[in-house]
């Protein structure tokens, strides 16, 4: 091998090196300590400068219901556990007769992804242990916060039946101070077709108009009051009136906002 | 007082009233320092806590150094976790800055580890953990560098000015919150209240558009501080409000204050009533004395200021720049006294400027409009060539986009191609033409208290990934360092802004840079998402590379509603207020909302460098970059 040839060689190693050690950037401090502490260190600083993973917990309804007919108490929560784009998110709400029988309980377990700024587009299933018969559903749902501040939740249901449903819900929160909250809330729920199992008829059914006064002693912790007014329509009401019962009506309701 | 009991775990420095000491930490041996971090109790307003510490003292130890000698730091790691120092602002080799994962592999625990560095620079600087979030559990401290040549700044006194917040909640729990629900503490949101003392006053019409406004935006115009006095207590030097921090001096002395703000989260506004200051160094580097009555000091920054009170207390009020809290302390001739304490001012609210839709004040300070504001620009500036296609609208998000703050009235249509904006792909059922009309406040075109220039930038490109992480898109930014910050536009009293700052002497290099780089600061603030051109951290794998000894413009285009201090290690930013040769040379610079400004850097520190928002929890949620200066000429 010639001075020239070893030379060359040796530049086109050089070059290679520089190639290599632009591609694995971010490493100059690998020449002053061990490279493989130096590469443990810069996974960790990644990881903790972005890649969190962080979750909720909120039971946004923990009430008592008090109407002329019955009264109930309600649950809904939700949760979610990932990162800033993906996130296992799991929905519950139900009623309990105050005669101490579950009237309705479902629970959703879902993958959520973040589209946009403000939209996670939802997919997984949705299972009603009660009312009986049980049902389990294919869920597609869109949840987020739309112009003006609206929380949105929608979501399209498939039951193993084969019934299409869907439902919509939005809530809108006004500061009158800054711990007293007032949230309407819009509840839409709208079958596409007749569930004789379970008295559904196709229309509207189990929708209402709500609105609360909520105190946040903390932020996390907030008892409230409200009212609520909704409950069956079209076939799903007709069905109800043929049981000599009201398809719709007011609630007064008292509970609980928490979460962690 | 309160404060005779708390002296006891405060460092000599930070002691209030005649206990007081800045001769600063004792070395073992020649310029040998030992710092301990480990977990110690403390005590705030008067409730006990718990904090990560330097030698359990919070804040840490002044380290009180000369300009010229070599330090070293043996740091020892009393924690179950590691941890790490960097010296903010200091001068010296990448691989002893002290950042884990960038310039060194950090400190583990029951490790010690030494730094070794010579000092290049004298003046007024601080260190704190670079570790995890424990530099919100009281992991900072002063730095005094003395000058090796005579002090022109030499005073009778000296008080190191410590500001910072400290919470009872761990840290990571107040990250985690924010990433639930990210107005959490906010506990100044407009009320229904606010809305009717508003339209009572401006008018109905204009309160509900600028509801309207910013409610189809989905931004919040009280969005002013992430985290607040609502779970913050303000510290001067490791005293809340209560424990009243006091500085004793006697009457007709020259005091120097040398202000840090060694906050996680909290911008100050800084003033002492009735005693004006007189602005001598910034980030350590001595300035042109400037005399004002207030200033803003963003995480991070430094300040020193001479004062010379008279024989009666003065109070120091620092108030967070949301106005829901307060750090306060006390100047007096004697022990006991205090001054008033000024009440918090009322919050401000965001403007359009803020979100970089107001085209009232084109373009960059100096550069004064003598056509008295009139719009009559020269052709190639004018709207007839304003090339909308090339604002990228088919990939911006419209509904985030609001047309009213343009100020179409009094501009030159004429040219303006509308059909050519590629606007049959827009969705316009959310864009709010009509406010133009109906809110005369965004109607002041020609804002003749602030420069002005005639001539219409290009229109804000933004070649960066946006996505979920990103909302908002700064359509008209503009240069904001002659401005005044936040809330402090109409103050009755001198207020710094960045262009008042001149470099006492001429800078070291000042070679007019050879290449620009422009950066976009990034956010949702919904998801408390916050990245550099819509990347986080954990989402990027190369650096930003400079090359040895190039000279570089930064242009910083701040697209969030909020302001950002960005730091840089290793090297000094020259402010570009103007193009001489006695830029403003800071290590933080507090970017506005809605602004688009410029730093020359010379990359003369070889190394890899952190690069990063330093509100806290901004780079813990991956407002960060590593500056890379490779050995090697910019290949051509």
């Amino acid at each position: 091998m010639t001075p020239g040839m070893y030379r060359g060689g040796l530049l086109v190693l050089s070059v290679l090196l520089l190639r290599f050690s632009h591609a694995h950037a971010q490493t100059a401090a690998d020449a002053h300590y061990d490279p493989a502490a130096m590469a443990a260190a810069r996974e960790a600083l990644k990881e903790s400068h972005g890649n969190q993973i962080n979750g909720l917990f909120i039971a946004e309804r923990l009430e008592y219901q008090v109407t002329d007919q019955e009264n109930a108490l309600i649950w809904e929560a939700q949760g979610w556990l990932g990162s800033d784009l993906h996130k296992l998110w799991v929905k519950s709400e139900g009623e309990y007769e105050s005669e101490g029988r579950v009237e309705e309980a479902e629970l959703q377990v879902l993958y959520s992804r973040a589209v946009s700024p403000f939209w996670d587009l939802q997919a997984g299933v949705r299972y009603d242990m009660e009312p009986s018969p049980e049902r389990t559903h294919l869920v597609l749902g869109v949840q987020g916060l739309a112009p003006y501040w609206f929380e949105m939740d929608t979501a399209l249901f498939l039951s193993d039946e084969g019934d299409v449903s869907a439902r919509l819900e939005a809530e809108y929160e006004m500061f009158l101070t800054q711990r007293l909250i007032l949230q309407p809330r819009l509840e839409l729920n709208l079958a596409g077709s007749d569930d004789r199992e379970l008295g559904l008829g196709r229309g509207f059914f189990d929708s209402v108009a709500e609105l609360r006064l909520r105190y946040e002693f903390r932020r996390e912790i907030a008892p409230y009051i409200g009212i609520s007014w909704g409950g069956d329509f079209n076939r799903t009401a007709d069905l109800i009136e043929q049981s000599g019962e009201d398809p719709q009506g007011f609630a007064i309701v008292a509970g609980l906002r928490v979460w962690f | 007082m309160a404060a005779a009991g708390l002296n006891g775990a405060l460092p000599a420095w930070a002691r209030s009233g005649l206990a007081a000491d800045i001769s600063g930490l004792r070395a073992q041996g020649d310029q040998v320092f030992d710092l301990t971090v480990d977990k110690s109790p403390c005590t705030v307003d008067g409730r006990e806590g718990a904090g990560v510490l330097v030698n359990g003292q919070l804040p840490a130890p002044l380290l009180r150094w000369r300009e010229g000698d070599t330090v070293t730091l043996r740091v020892h790691n009393r924690l179950a976790v590691d941890t790490s120092i960097h010296w903010h602002g200091i001068l010296l080799p990448f691989q002893m800055d002290g950042v884990p994962g960038v310039t060194f592999p950090g400190i583990a625990p029951g490790e010690t580890f030494t730094y070794e560095f010579p000092l290049r620079q004298a003046g007024t600087y601080w260190y704190h953990s670079h570790s995890g979030l424990q530099e919100q559990s009281g992991h900072y401290g002063p730095i005094v560098i003395e000058a090796q040549d005579s002090d022109p700044d030499a005073v009778e006194r000296e008080f190191v000015i410590v500001l910072s917040d400290w919470t009872f909640e761990n840290p990571h729990r107040v990250f985690s919150k924010l990433k639930k629900m990210s107005d959490n503490y906010n506990f100044q949101q407009r009320t229904v209240g606010e809305f009717f003392r508003e339209g009572r006053k401006k008018g109905f019409r204009q309160a509900i558009d600028d509801r309207l406004m910013w409610g189809s935006m989905r931004m919040n115009a009280a969005d002013i501080a992430d985290v607040t006095a609502s779970t913050y207590t303000y510290l001067v030097n490791g005293h809340g409000p209560g424990d009243n921090w006091t500085g004793l001096f006697e009457p007709g002395e020259r005091i120097r204050l040398r202000f840090i703000n060694a906050s996680a989260m909290s911008i100050f506004n800084v003033r002492i009533p009735d005693l004006p200051m007189t602005v001598v160094h910034a980030d350590g580097l001595a300035v042109a004395p400037v005399e004002v009555d207030e200033f803003q000091i963003g995480v991070a920054e430094t300040f020193d200021v001479i004062v010379e009170p008279k024989e009666r207390p003065y109070t120091l009020m620092a108030e967070s720049n949301d106005r829901f809290g307060y750090a306060r302390a006390t100047l007096s001739p004697r022990e006991g006294l205090v001054a008033e304490v000024p009440k918090l001012r009322e919050r401000p609210t965001l403007t359009m400027k803020d979100m970089a839709m107001d085209h009232s004040s084109h373009g960059s300070p100096g550069v004064r409009s003598d056509t008295g504001g009139e719009h009559s620009a020269p052709s190639e500036s004018d709207h007839a060539v304003m090339n909308h296609a090339a604002m990228g609208h088919e990939e911006m998000d419209h509904q985030s986009m609001i047309h009213a703050g343009m100020g179409h009235d009094g501009m030159k249509h004429g040219g303006m191609n509308h059909a050519a904006m590629g606007q049959s792909s827009m969705n316009h059922s959310s864009m709010s033409h009509g406010e133009a009309e109906s809110s005369p406040a965004h109607h002041d075109m020609h804002d003749h208290s602030a420069p002005s220039q005639t001539v219409h930038p290009k229109p804000q490109t933004h070649n960066h990934p946006k996505g979920p992480g990103v909302v908002g898109l700064a359509m008209n930014p503009v240069n904001r360092l002659h401005e005044r910050p936040l809330g402090l536009e109409d103050a009755a009293h001198r207020v710094l802004v960045y262009t008042d700052l001149k470099a006492r002497s001429k800078n070291p290099d000042v070679r007019h840079p050879d290449r620009e780089l422009e950066l976009h600061l990034t956010s949702n603030m919904e998801r408390y998402m916050w990245s550099f051109d819509g990347l986080k951290f954990s989402e990027v794998d190369e650096p930003i590379t400079l090359y040895k000894d190039e000279r570089v413009r930064l242009t910083l285009v701040n697209d969030t509603m909020m302001p950002h201090p960005i730091h840089l290690h290793g090297m000094y930013f020259e402010v570009v207020t103007d193009e001489s040769e006695f830029k403003p040379r800071k290590h933080t610079i507090v970017v506005k909302p809605g602004e688009k400004m410029s730093v020359d850097i010379t990359a003369d520190a070889i190394g890899d460098w952190a690069f990063h928002c330093h509100l806290l929890y901004h780079m813990h949620a991956g407002m960060m970059r590593v500056v890379s200066v490779v050995d090697q000429q910019r290949p051509a």
